[in-house]
């Protein structure tokens, strides 16, 4: 099949950047979305020309490295599927594709489709995890864990942090992301003794970056490849609520508000 | 050259690494922040390391060239963990983890580090658990095991089809904690160009910012290699794309002895190749043969459609040649059947080179429902690159190269030849000898991270003297002199022929003549094409863009250039290994039934592979594996 891409092409950060038309012909209907721009890559760097940047490396929707945003849908048609899971049997032959990369304040473009994504790796730091130094831990079993709670904070965990929910949020909201991770740690009962101190920490930080308010547009999860529902920011705006009425030291700290 | 010391310690295999623990000399908690200590890759090996070396107070420098430490490709694992908890009563014990090990890497992987591995196995679990890890749960909330690969008790913990994926990202998270505590100083979009070796010791690291393109130096006490294995030397692969070998090439090449090279994995459940545009393979986890019956039509070329094929016009060739392991024997074994089956012409998909994975029994037994439980993102994995559902017609699989067994020679403290080289997880050569067992790799990666070299680095840091180094001296000026001249060649040749195709043509040559059978006549003429092809790169390539920016062909380049000498070693090794053995099956050595056949009166050793210099043949070295436990027999899994 054949098919027409329009594709941003930005040299660095302060280039302004804009869309350049490709031909991508012969494409097998069953080669993934990435081959294809592959094969793309291939043409232009055989006339030695610089190939258009994008972030990928398992290709089968676990790493969280691939980001386009492809014809204004992040990750492209396929629901619950990251862009590297994508194939080309999506599109019609003849088709006209365009490809950006994700949109948000705190995600600045590298180059062409490749974008900073640290600031979620920052709102890990800030408190995504359970204090537990290597050594210390008892056995495994002395902590029971009821099936759903594993199962709904396995859900959660599922978020491969890939900022799809970012892009396709108007308002640029990292709440998916930061509401996954408090809520796979929130329903765990390891993760309750830092409950309160980590979702205060991990929304300060979400706000610290830039990252818009949640207004329950619904965009991110219908965007999200692991398909996690809004209920967990929720979930998050609760336990926030909570922390900073009655949360101890830490309302002390940030206060309410 | 430098005899190989493996350093195990003496006493009975239970008491060694208790021993060994107390025996080490420790740095003195004032003191380890005087420490620096580089770590490279921040897989479940590095994460776990770099978060661990960190908690105990040494200061860390942790590298990935990936945007984020979370993006590693221990990620991708499917399957599971074993661990030696007998949580299930089914007879399980540190011994039989231990005995399994030994005997699925075929008798070729030391035991005091494989007794190690099983030891420690416990502790893993119990640290992730502690870490909130959502492993999957029984109704009463003990944590669920199941029975994987090759294994007779169910002693694999798992996390629904995401194992790896959780593992690491509670790795992720305890380093994520380290990095906001300011505790360890995170390079991501950085990668490893080349080891700096001062006085006869690894001192630092040359590194390229990925997105401004700069060349630095980073100087420390000790380097941590965790950079994984080279599986994409043969193109496709299951591993992630910018999986390479580069790190450890290139300490290769400043005195690090390489390990078993030829000791490479291919996983019997991936999903075929479908066309010449192929970018990967996809791994369908291993946990399928659990409920899939593996087979094929016993007719040469019937070509019907599988749900009309009659019962007894099937040949579910793995339970009838291995009855009492079935469609779960070892991954070697069910690979070179695969192949057997599809070499006679009774291989099925469009390219017959394919066997069927089917589920109809299981679903008719336990019900679809009950298969969507434990396999519905496996199988909607499969649907989406096929366009087939599994549900209703059985699944294709085909063999696919996976894991390495091989690496970077470590002893006992996982220190390479280099002192102060420290290698971990699939980097090194490892515990898993020519075969690895399913749900193996998350256990040594990390075992090695929170539990192994965090306890042995103490000894290589307490008992060295160490004169004050930094980036500024000459050996640095010097390795990136180097790098910057690789990189400016790289650039500069100017010709038309793209990267992507040179790897391709390699992966090839590698897996037609160094795959799952290898012959003396094969190996040889991989030993002519690899060079031929080295220098047509070299003539031909081409790069374009520059240095000073982020430039992914340039990145692809240089990994492709190290994969073209690499290769040739890793056929070297299978050249000169003439007994068949794991995931190294010569042809020339086999059993009358076409089993492989070991050597064990010339082949029982670690082949540790020393440079010599631009165009002169690698030095053999070899460390005797010494059996003082297990008696080696010839495995038999019928």
């Amino acid at each position: 099949m054949d098919v027409t891409l329009r594709v941003w092409r930005q040299r660095g950060p302060s280039d302004p950047g804009g869309i350049v038309e490709y031909p991508a012909t012969g494409v097998s209907p069953d080669a993934s979305f990435l081959e294809m721009l592959d094969l793309v890559n291939e043409g232009l760097m055989a006339r030695g020309e610089p190939p258009i940047a994008f972030a990928h490396d398992c290709r089968e929707g676990i790493c969280g490295a691939c980001s386009l945003m492809i014809d204004g849908i992040a990750h492209g048609p396929m629901a619950g599927a990251a862009t590297c899971q994508v194939h080309m049997r999506s599109f019609s032959d003849g088709a006209t594709i365009t490809i950006e990369p994700w949109r948000a304040a705190a995600f600045p473009v590298l180059k062409d489709l490749i974008v900073d994504r640290s600031a979620l790796d920052r709102i890990i730091a800030a408190g995504g995890f359970v204090t537990a130094a290597t050594g210390g831990a008892q056995d495994a079993n002395a902590v029971l864990v009821p099936k759903e709670a594993a199962d709904r904070a396995m859900d959660a965990a599922a978020c491969i942090g890939c900022g799809a929910c970012v892009a396709a949020c108007p308002n640029a909201s990292a709440s998916l992301f930061t509401a996954a991770k408090v809520s796979h740690l929130g329903l765990m009962p390891q993760g309750q003794p830092e409950r309160s101190r980590r979702v205060i920490r991990m929304v300060a930080q979400m706000d610290a970056e830039g990252f818009g308010d949640c207004t329950l547009f619904g965009e991110c999860q219908d965007a999200c490849p692991k398909e996690i529902s809004i209920d967990v920011i929720a979930r998050m705006h609760r336990d926030h609520m909570r922390a900073v009425w009655f949360g101890g030291e830490e309302r002390a700290e940030t206060g309410p508000g | 050259m430098t005899p190989l010391d493996s350093r195990v310690p003496a006493g009975p295999l239970a008491e060694k690494w208790d021993r060994h623990k107390f025996e080490m000399q420790l740095v003195n908690p004032a003191n380890k922040r005087k420490h620096p200590i580089i770590v490279v890759g921040t897989g479940l090996a590095g994460a776990s390391a770099a978060a661990t070396l960190s908690e105990l107070g040494y200061r860390v420098q942790c590298f990935c060239f990936h945007d984020s430490p979370r993006r590693a490709h221990s990620i991708a694992a499917q399957g599971g963990i074993n661990a030696a908890k007998n949580y299930q009563n089914d007879g399980d014990s540190v011994f039989r983890l231990f005995y399994d090990t030994i005997k699925g890497g075929d008798f070729r992987a030391r035991e005091a580090n494989v007794y190690r591995l099983a030891q420690v196995s416990g502790n893993i679990i119990d640290q992730c658990a502690a870490q909130g890890v959502p492993f999957a749960r029984e109704y009463g909330g003990l944590l669920a095991n199941r029975s994987f690969g090759g294994a007779q008790v169910s002693r694999t913990f798992y996390a629904r089809g995401q194992t790896g994926q959780q593992l690491l990202l509670g790795a992720y998270q305890a380093l994520e904690r380290q990095i906001g505590r300011g505790a360890v100083e995170m390079h991501p979009h950085t990668e490893m160009l080349d080891l700096v070796v001062v006085d006869g010791r690894a001192r630092g690291i040359v590194v390229r910012d990925l997105v401004t393109g700069r060349i630095e130096s980073y100087a420390a006490h000790a380097v941590v290699l965790a950079t994984g294995g080279y599986g994409n030397v043969f193109f496709l692969s299951t591993n992630a794309r910018n999986c390479n070998v580069t790190a450890t090439w290139r300490a290769y090449k400043r005195g690090a002895a390489f390990g078993n090279p030829c000791f490479t994995q291919i996983h019997p459940t991936c999903i075929p190749v479908s066309g010449d545009y192929q970018s990967k393979l996809t791994l369908m986890s291993e946990s399928l043969r659990n409920d899939g019956r593996v087979w094929v039509p016993a007719r040469i070329g019937d070509a019907r459609p599988p749900r009309d094929i009659p019962e007894d016009e099937r040949d579910y060739f793995l339970e009838r040649k291995y009855p009492s392991f079935g469609n779960l024997a070892p991954r070697d074994i069910a690979s070179r059947a695969a192949k057997q089956a599809c070499d006679e012409g009774r291989g099925v998909g469009p390219t017959r080179l394919g066997v069927y994975l089917d589920f109809a029994d299981a679903i008719a037994r336990v019900g679809a429902q009950a298969i969507r439980d434990r396999y519905g993102n496996l199988f909607d994995m499969y649907e989406r690159i096929t366009d087939e559902n599994p549900y209703a017609v059985p699944m294709r699989i085909y063999p696919a190269v996976h894991y390495t067994m091989g690496g970077l020679w470590v002893d006992y403290n996982l220190m390479s030849t280099i002192p102060g080289l420290h290698v971990i997880g699939e980097a090194n050569f490892s515990d898993h000898g020519a075969n690895r067992l399913g749900a193996s790799a998350l256990m040594q990666g990390l075992a090695d991270g929170y539990f192994v070299l965090p306890a042995t680095i103490g000894d290589y840091l307490a008992s060295t003297p160490f004169a004050p180094v930094d980036t500024s001296h000459p050996a640095f000026r010097a390795v990136e002199a180097d790098v910057a001249e690789r990189t400016t060649r790289l650039l500069g040749v100017r010709g038309n022929r793209t990267v992507d195709s040179f790897h391709r043509q390699l992966g090839k040559i590698m897996w037609e003549k160094c795959g799952m059978a290898r012959t003396e006549a094969g190996l040889t003429e991989a030993l002519a094409d690899i060079p031929a092809l080295r220098e047509e790169f070299w003539r031909t390539v081409t790069v374009p863009g520059s240095g000073q920016e982020l430039n992914q062909a340039l990145e692809k380049a240089g990994r492709v250039a190290d994969f073209l000498e690499f290769a040739e070693l890793v056929c070297l090794d299978a050249l000169h290994r003439t007994e068949s053995c794991g995931g190294h099956f010569r042809e020339e050595s086999q059993t009358a039934d076409g089993e492989a056949l070991r050597d064990d009166a010339h082949f029982a050793y670690v082949a540790a592979w020393e440079y010599a210099g631009e165009g002169t043949a690698p030095v053999l070295n070899k460390e005797p594996l010494e059996f003082e436990t297990v008696h080696l027999s010839q495995r038999s899994y019928k």
